[in-house]
């Protein structure tokens, strides 16, 4: 017992550092009028947008908390600050950041992988983004990849507009409502007509204010033809009080276009993550998702798809690994409105030391959506007694005309599969960690190397004291 | 007696208090190619799995002795890194692991050094020629969807891979072609060449016998060692049977 400590409190410094909450900018904690006005002062916010985090907190304030999940009753928003700044400006330059945050990104290997493999990284810390930068080939082609403050002043601002919490509605949930309320930061990413990104962009969340909250709001948009892999990452240190991460991700992908949005989620496990995601494809265009949840205490988490052209597409490829002390509720939806969509999803789940795993999967298949194909499949993994998985499906179908698959397993590990790789001189933990990342490995090989390594480390760390 | 390799001394096992062994003693000289036979359910596996340390089968009585060291104590992983190997009758199926990623951190595991990438690629290449193997099952997920007779090879593969100093093999003949039979055998030829490697071989048929060398042969019935014998007691059971169908 005494040796597993050890081992998990040097492994997860790598994440879990933390920097003193020096020369920031802080609201009082709580959620008021006052404190939504205040952010919409500092943001310098356009008229509809401080309209509409005003809106927002009045839905806030009249929805319920969902009561089908796992519990938010110590989830209290009296005791979170929404909004935290550095007492810095926005850099597309790394020297141009304070010392210790441009630390904190290169502990998280940050400024490495944009020199390598990316071709734009965006950084947001606490409440603002602090670096931006995008390779001048990239903006040459007429992709524009900036933080959504900025993009409010540009010649974007009327696109923003149009699209900013237009697929994500205040009104859907109580926290979509609290994200339109004290949203700040993210990114704002429009590739033109037929332009293909060839190198993935960027954007990574670090949450480091003890007691706060992370609104960060991400809009892209791809249009005809055009190609983009954009990867969000998000990490943060531990702390003994809540954390609480509520962003926002809206995708919009046009004719024939395709999106691959790849995200690894490491939060400390005292944040509350209840983040929404969704993306509206149109005639001929793909959205791929491609998710690792590794962190946070609770989540909800479930992208959802919509296919509203002919012949629209889906893939979702995700993981979820719940340890002790984690309730990870994920999952993805899917509504299927067009003729000749297809939808496929295929995730797995771990659980571990008491950990609870959920997954919902909800897939729609309206009346005029003839000749669409869906295929569900959900694999978990229960690596002792005390944890716990579930598989909650959901389906709508409206058509006789459609094909649909739903497959789920649910299984321990096996003792003599991990007895047949100890006598290979493997040990236990060892033989658990293989076995372990042989089963995410449909996820694994979805994702950059960098990240897929990057994966495995987590899934190393997490197996760490797994004998017992 | 100094080059005794394995020594069984009076074992006793048992799998959920039903006792299977019950007082086996063998000893096996560095180098040598023992023969283990004997009717079915009685026992060779159980000694099998005993002598590599599997946590099911519980040793009550007795002892293990391996390179002068006893190990009747040892995890299965500390008895693979003295060099003890067992070739399973039914490998398990890993997925999302391939055979060359397996053989190769367990190569690192047993030597404790990172092995290089090029090196490893060589030489596993080289031994899948012997043992007439596609390259492309390298790759392939460990076990998922192969034949018998693929996993047998790509047992023997990690046998050759591995360079055990002591290897048991569990009916690995069993299930196979004659044209298997042969590739295994000659695989088994090759694990003798590489390393001069002392070998107890568990089987019920005669047929992989064919070409090896074989110095002693042991008869279990019932938990026991029943007879000890050299060549020519194969035969006697091929003609004979150990009076009970197979």
């Amino acid at each position: 017992m005494k040796e597993k400590t050890y081992v998990e409190d040097i492994d997860r410094s790598l994440y879990d550092f933390r920097n003193e909450d020096k020369d920031s900018f802080r609201l009082e904690e709580g959620l008021t009028e006052e404190i939504v006005l205040k952010i919409s002062e500092e943001k310098n916010d356009p008229d509809w947008v401080r309209d509409l985090r005003l809106e927002s907190l009045r839905m806030y304030n009249q929805l319920g908390l969902p009561d089908w999940g796992p519990s938010l009753a110590d989830l209290d928003m009296n005791h979170i600050s929404t909004y935290v700044r550095k007492n810095a400006k926005l850099a597309d330059n790394w020297d141009d950041v304070p010392a210790e945050v441009k630390d904190t990104f290169e502990k998280l290997g940050i400024p490495q992988a944009e020199r390598k493999s990316l071709a734009g990284v965006g950084a947001q810390y606490d409440s603002e983004l602090v670096y931006h930068n995008m390779k001048e080939d990239v903006a040459k082609q007429g992709v524009v990849y900036t933080d959504i403050e900025s993009a409010l002043r540009s010649e974007y601002a009327d696109m923003v507009k149009e699209h900013m919490m237009k697929l994500l509605k205040p009104s859907d949930h109580k926290f979509l409502a609290l994200h339109g309320a004290v949203w700040s930061g993210g990114s704002f990413v429009y590739v033109p007509k037929g332009v293909k990104v060839e190198v993935p962009l960027q954007s990574y969340f670090r949450l480091n204010a003890k007691g706060a909250g992370q609104f960060e709001h991400t809009l892209i948009i791809v249009d005809e033809g055009a190609d983009l892999h954009f990867i969000e990452g998000c990490s943060a240190p531990k702390y003994n009080v809540a954390n609480l991460h509520v962003g926002s991700v809206e995708l919009f992908v046009g004719k024939n276009a395709r999106l691959r949005y790849s995200t690894i989620e490491n939060w400390s496990k005292n944040i509350y993550n209840l983040n929404s995601k969704r993306a509206l494809v149109e005639e001929g265009g793909k959205i791929e998702w491609v998710t690792g949840s590794f962190g946070s205490h609770i989540s909800y988490l479930y992208p959802m798809s919509i296919l509203k052209g002919r012949g629209a597409k889906t893939e979702f490829t995700g993981i979820s690994f719940a340890n002790e002390g984690q309730n990870l509720d994920t999952g993805a939806k899917v509504v299927q409105l067009a003729p000749e969509t297809s939808s496929v999803m295929s995730t797995k789940s771990i659980s571990k030391g008491g950990g609870v795993c959920t997954f919902r999967s909800f897939v729609k298949i309206g009346k005029d959506a003839v000749n669409s194909k869906s295929a569900v499949s959900c694999e978990s993994l229960m690596l002792d007694s005390k944890s716990r998985s579930d598989t909650i499906p959901a389906m709508d179908i409206r058509t006789p005309y459609a094909d649909i698959g739903h497959e789920a397993q649910i299984g321990k590990i096996s003792d003599e599969a991990v007895f047949y790789l100890m006598s290979r001189g493997l040990s236990e933990e060892e033989a658990k960690t293989l076995i372990v990342s042989g089963f995410a490995d449909n996820v694994t090989k979805e994702l950059p190397l960098e990240y897929a390594i990057e994966m495995n480390n987590l899934i190393r760390l997490e197996m760490k004291g797994s004998i017992g | 007696m100094s080059n005794t390799l394995l020594q069984v001394k009076d074992l006793h096992v048992g799998v959920q208090d039903k006792e299977i062994l019950n007082g086996v003693n063998l000893e096996i000289p560095e180098g040598e190619t023992h023969v283990l036979m004997g009717p079915n359910g009685t026992g060779k596996s159980t000694l099998g799995y005993a002598l590599i340390g599997h946590p099911k089968y519980e040793v009550t009585e007795g002892s293990i002795v391996f390179n002068g060291e006893d190990i009747t104590e040892d995890g299965a992983d500390e008895r693979a890194k003295k060099g003890l190997f067992l070739s399973f009758q039914n490998p398990l199926e890993v997925p999302g692991v391939s055979l060359s990623a397996f053989i190769k951190s367990a190569l690192e595991q047993i030597k404790g050094e990172r092995v290089k990438a090029w090196d490893f690629k060589k030489k596993l290449h080289a031994t899948m020629d012997v043992l007439d193997m596609d390259y492309g099952y390298a790759e392939r997920d460990l076990n998922v969807g192969f034949s018998g007779g693929e996993k047998k090879k790509a047992e023997i593969l990690q046998l050759l891979m591995l360079e055990p100093k002591f290897a048991i093999l569990d009916e690995t003949d069993s299930g196979l072609d004659v044209d298997a039979v042969r590739t295994v055998s000659a695989g088994i030829d090759e694990y003798k060449k590489r390393t001069g490697g002392t070998l107890l071989i568990i089987t019920h048929s005669a047929r992989i016998l064919e070409s090896l060398e074989v110095d002693k042969v042991h008869v279990m019935i019932e938990g026991k060692i029943a007879k000890d014998g050299g060549r020519d007691l194969v035969d006697e059971i091929n003609d004979k049977g150990f009076e009970e169908k197979e």
